[in-house]
């Protein structure tokens, strides 16, 4: 129970922190958020700067262009990157915080050579085609139908809340491969090529205003079956491996982010006045901005626990479901107390009176997705109970 | 960094466990209540090492640290043992018999002292008082006191005493260690929420798989589920911050102790009262009766919540540190 970090991670730290400082200014300002075609550029050369410095791909075997880092060098660069305010993973989430894993622990020596090098070079984007309008929280209740044609799957179907859909390259596609079976036992993991004939995509604006997410048409799409991810049918289980990528270790940098805004919001609580007194002078607020602080912490410390348990590029415990059901809703406490803090300038999506609204609003926006997206935190705590706690099912 | 608990640590959680349950079965609380403190039991709380944890070993100590420390005193809490055992364990350094368990030893935090009623636990039990001031560490001889004890305490198993006022007694260390006594107490205090957090689910959840209305467990139903999954995630969230404090309290270049402990005691804090107050929920009517353990849970909590500073008081520490960082 030893939270201290060693000298080679500290080494590892001192020059990441000087790479980052070099780095990060060069890099410049992000673009507009509706601008894709630059953001995509944007995320995309920041990733490259990162394979090319040894920075990519943290955790994944130095064969497919890793590092191999330990879990507490994976730590350091959470922590590192945070503070440098270095670019945010963008439009390379899917790929490599939980699409490049999937397949670094499931793919084929083929699908590995294919796609880890690119996606760790930022020349791939991925997408995630699992969800459909009648497959949300019961996502095995997946429609989308794919038939075996000589080598290739014939695929047709409707997705929906496909991140970053129409600047991707590649999809993680799930298909029913028969219709016949259980709802678990028909599913199969597909590696989509966005750019296959028969795929429409059609933006679907959020409530924040942005395109981030699209819905995904498919009309009798081919797709090779070399293109399969696991076994025919052992899809579910593959989806599982994913699924926990993306709850467990694919928040943990934006938990040290969100200490930063944490600070920030303290910034702006000492800036801004009610009557003749600071708002930092009422002690309920501070006390507050305190308790946010400890729960932060706990957090935090709860990754190292999380971290330092799975072996270096295992995939991540059944715990990832806590740590997402209390990081997101935490993450959403402290957008409302953001919001509180600009009173009146709440009401301006534009910097308004000096504050920050710009940014305040964006995150009280964009947090509402956190407790839906990647398994709701209904499904959360239905996990938790079920496959931690062992209480029996409903039904 | 390796924030696991390792296999020695493991063995220490694991006898303590097994101690703890074989000396205080929970059905047996209720008799535990009308008896005074057993200084059989404790003397063997001392063979097993828990006040002498952290003593040096050519001192006849375990040499451990403030991590071990945690994981034993989340035992404790997780099984409701009784007595003073965090001072005793403050004082096992500064009081002949404390480590070997021979003199009972209790406290009083006094570094805010305030218009609150003095009211020492275990009083008439204790062979020494330690007072905490910001001038120092004092110690006093408890029958020096002139108090009162009060006939209904709040938890059954911690008697208190009102005193009259407090003597000034021996000055036995300076302002540093009269600081860091609270900071180690704050941790051990913390550990204890922690266990009962942890304690108060494991309860809850193994009454929800078992009693069954409408026909089947109550532990299928959502309602139940959800209640008991944030149960769960409280625990684990109070558990890392226990932790923490130890780990930071051993290796101050690991982050910042005072903050460390802060946040545990906020978070073990919550935990503790959420999930005692949800046990008792989820037993139903049995919950609020005296012969389920579930009420001496949520009195435990409310016993030691307060204890080295409020959450109030660390949220506020805490505000300070964010500010101060800015």
């Amino acid at each position: 129970m030893d939270l201290r970090y060693s000298e080679s991670d500290e080494k590892f730290r001192a020059e990441l922190r000087a790479w980052l400082a070099e780095q990060v200014p060069a890099h410049g300002r992000p673009p507009p958020s509706h601008d894709w075609a630059a953001r995509r550029a944007y995320d995309t050369a920041w990733q490259r700067r990162l394979f090319e410095a040894g920075y990519a791909g943290l955790n994944w075997p130095r064969e497919f262009g890793g590092r191999d880092a330990s879990p507490s060098e994976q730590l350091v660069y959470y922590e590192e990157t945070a503070r440098a305010g270095a670019p945010y993973v963008g439009v390379n989430f899917v790929g490599v915080l939980h699409g490049g894993p999937t397949l670094v622990a499931e793919g084929t020596p083929e699908q590995k050579a294919a796609h880890l090098p690119r996606i760790l070079r930022g020349e791939e984007i991925w997408c995630q085609g699992f969800s459909e309008p009648g497959a949300g929280s019961d996502l095995a209740a997946l429609k989308t139908r794919a038939v075996r044609d000589g080598d290739d799957y014939v695929v047709t179907g409707h997705k929906i809340w496909c991140s970053f859909a129409h600047v991707a390259d590649v999809g993680e596609l799930l298909v029913r491969t028969d219709p016949n079976a259980p709802k678990h036992k028909g599913i199969t993991w597909l590696i989509l090529p966005m750019d296959a004939p028969g795929i429409e995509i059609r933006p679907l604006p959020t409530l924040a205003g942005e395109g981030e997410f699209s819905e995904v048409f498919l009309n009798d799409v081919r797709i090779p079956v070399a293109n399969r991810v696991g076994a025919e049918n052992d899809g579910w289980r593959i989806t599982n491996v994913t699924l926990r990528f993306e709850r467990g270790t694919a928040f943990a940098s934006e938990m040290v982010q969100l200490q930063q805004f944490l600070a920030e919001l303290a910034r702006i609580a000492r800036r801004v006045t009610r009557g003749d007194a600071r708002a930092w002078d009422d002690a309920g607020l501070r006390r507050e901005i305190g308790h946010l602080a400890a729960e932060l912490d706990a957090i935090w410390a709860m990754v190292k626990l999380s971290v330092s348990k799975s072996s270096r590029t295992g995939v991540p415990g059944l715990e990832g479901s806590a740590l997402k059901l209390y990081y997101t809703e935490l993450y959403q406490r402290i957008a409302e107390l953001g919001m509180r803090l600009l009173g009146r300038a709440a009401l301006s999506r534009e910097d308004v009176g000096g504050l920050p609204s710009r940014m305040l609003l964006h995150k009280a926006l964009q947090s509402l997705s956190l407790t839906i997206a990647a398994g709701s935190s209904q499904i959360q705590r239905n996990i938790v109970a079920e496959r931690i706690l062992g209480l029996p099912k409903e039904r | 960094m390796d924030f696991r608990v390792d296999e020695d640590q493991q063995a220490l959680r694991d006898g303590i466990r097994s101690f703890c349950e074989g000396r205080v079965p929970l059905d047996a609380l209720g008799e535990l209540a009308s008896k005074e403190l057993d200084r059989t039991l404790w003397r063997d709380l001392a063979e097993m090492g828990v006040f002498q944890l952290r003593l040096p070993e050519a001192g006849g100590g375990l040499g451990l640290g403030m991590a071990e420390a945690v994981l034993v005193f989340a035992e404790l809490g997780r099984r409701l043992l009784p007595g003073p055992l965090v001072w005793s364990q403050l004082a096992a350094g500064l009081v002949e018999g404390a480590a070997s368990g021979e003199a009972v030893v209790g406290g009083l935090d006094r570094m805010l002292p305030g218009s609150e009623p003095i009211l020492v636990e275990h009083l008439d039990q204790l062979d020494a008082l330690l007072v905490l001031r910001p001038g120092g560490v004092h110690r006093l001889d408890p029958r020096s006191l002139r108090a009162e004890k009060v006939a209904t305490p709040l938890d059954p198993l911690t008697p208190i005493f009102e005193a009259a006022g407090l003597p000034e007694g021996e000055r036995i260390a300076g302002p540093e260690a009269a600081q860091q006594l609270r900071l180690e107490g704050g941790a051990l205090i913390a550990a204890q929420l922690f266990g009962i957090a942890e304690a108060t689910q494991e309860l809850a959840t193994a009454y929800a798989k078992g009693r069954e209305q409408f026909g089947r467990p109550i532990g299928s139903f959502q309602a139940l589920k959800h209640l008991l999954a944030d149960m769960f995630v409280r625990q684990e969230l109070a558990r890392s911050a226990a932790y923490a404090a130890g780990a930071t309290l051993d290796h101050p270049e690991a982050g910042d102790p005072a903050r460390a402990v802060s946040s545990a005691k906020v978070v073990a804090g919550d935990a503790a009262l959420a999930n005692s107050r949800a046990c008792i929920q989820v037993h139903g009517g049995m919950g609020y009766t005296w012969e389920m353990p579930c009420h001496y849970y949520l009195k435990r909590t409310w016993a030691l919540a307060g204890l080295f500073g409020s959450g109030e008081e660390h949220s506020e520490r805490l505000a300070q540190q964010v500010a101060a960082a800015l």
